[in-house]
């Protein structure tokens, strides 16, 4: 693991984008953790797996790219297919949780007027 | 340079396992079944980026195969499951 040697001009922005997706991810996991009910669940959650992951991947094609000295590419299949598919999955869960809505204990976000 | 890289990678690798079972936490407790499958979600996405991380700080390429196939393969998962709360089948008519 200590004998990689890499430049650094892609070592210090590796170093940032791998910093910033561990916190944002980790950030979404506690969201997940600590959210009161499936609808706002969802929000850290999206935050975690597209944003903290795309900093991890373009990362990771950083230090590709540096070790083979030529660009490295290939964590854009990646990158493009979580970037087609992560919303085409909350969508099917949102329309799966409101189909659902009446018996799985977590209520619709109700207006404030009307919440007792 | 390196050391300050190693340890951003390390920092992210103990983030995604962290947040992996924070999400297996909620995967076990969760009251709805949909939100065991969003936990699921977020599990196989955290899975996928240890594994990425492992490629990076072993400079090793096999690494990548394999995350790529958890990235398609635990979409195929959600969409079913999801599909499946929704009408009750995987593939409807």
């Amino acid at each position: 693991m200590s004998e990689l040697t890499l430049p650094a001009w892609a070592a210090l922005p590796a170093a940032v984008l791998l910093l910033c997706a561990g916190f944002l991810t980790l950030v979404g996991s506690i969201g997940l953790l600590r959210m009161p009910s499936f609808y706002s669940r969802m929000h850290p959650v999206t935050m975690g797996t597209t944003l903290g992951a795309g900093c991890a991947l373009i990362a990771s094609m950083l230090v590709a790219s540096a070790l083979a000295g030529r660009p490295v590419i290939h964590e854009l299949l990646i990158t493009f297919c979580i970037l087609i598919t992560a919303p085409v999955s909350a969508m099917t869960l949102m329309r799966a949780a409101i189909h659902r809505g009446g018996r799985a204990g977590a209520r619709a976000p109700v207006p404030q007027s009307q919440e007792r | 340079m390196n050391s300050l890289f190693g340890v951003a990678a390390a920092f992210a690798s103990i983030c995604f396992i962290i947040a992996m079972l924070l999400a297996l936490v909620r995967l076990f407790l969760g009251p709805s079944a949909q939100d065991r499958v969003l936990a699921f979600d977020t599990f196989y996405i955290n899975g996928m980026l240890t594994l990425l991380m492992l490629g990076v700080r072993t400079g090793s390429g096999v690494y990548f195969d394999v995350a790529l196939l958890i990235a398609l393969f635990g979409f195929i998962g959600t969409t079913a499951l999801a599909k499946f709360l929704l009408r009750g089948e995987v593939i409807g008519p």
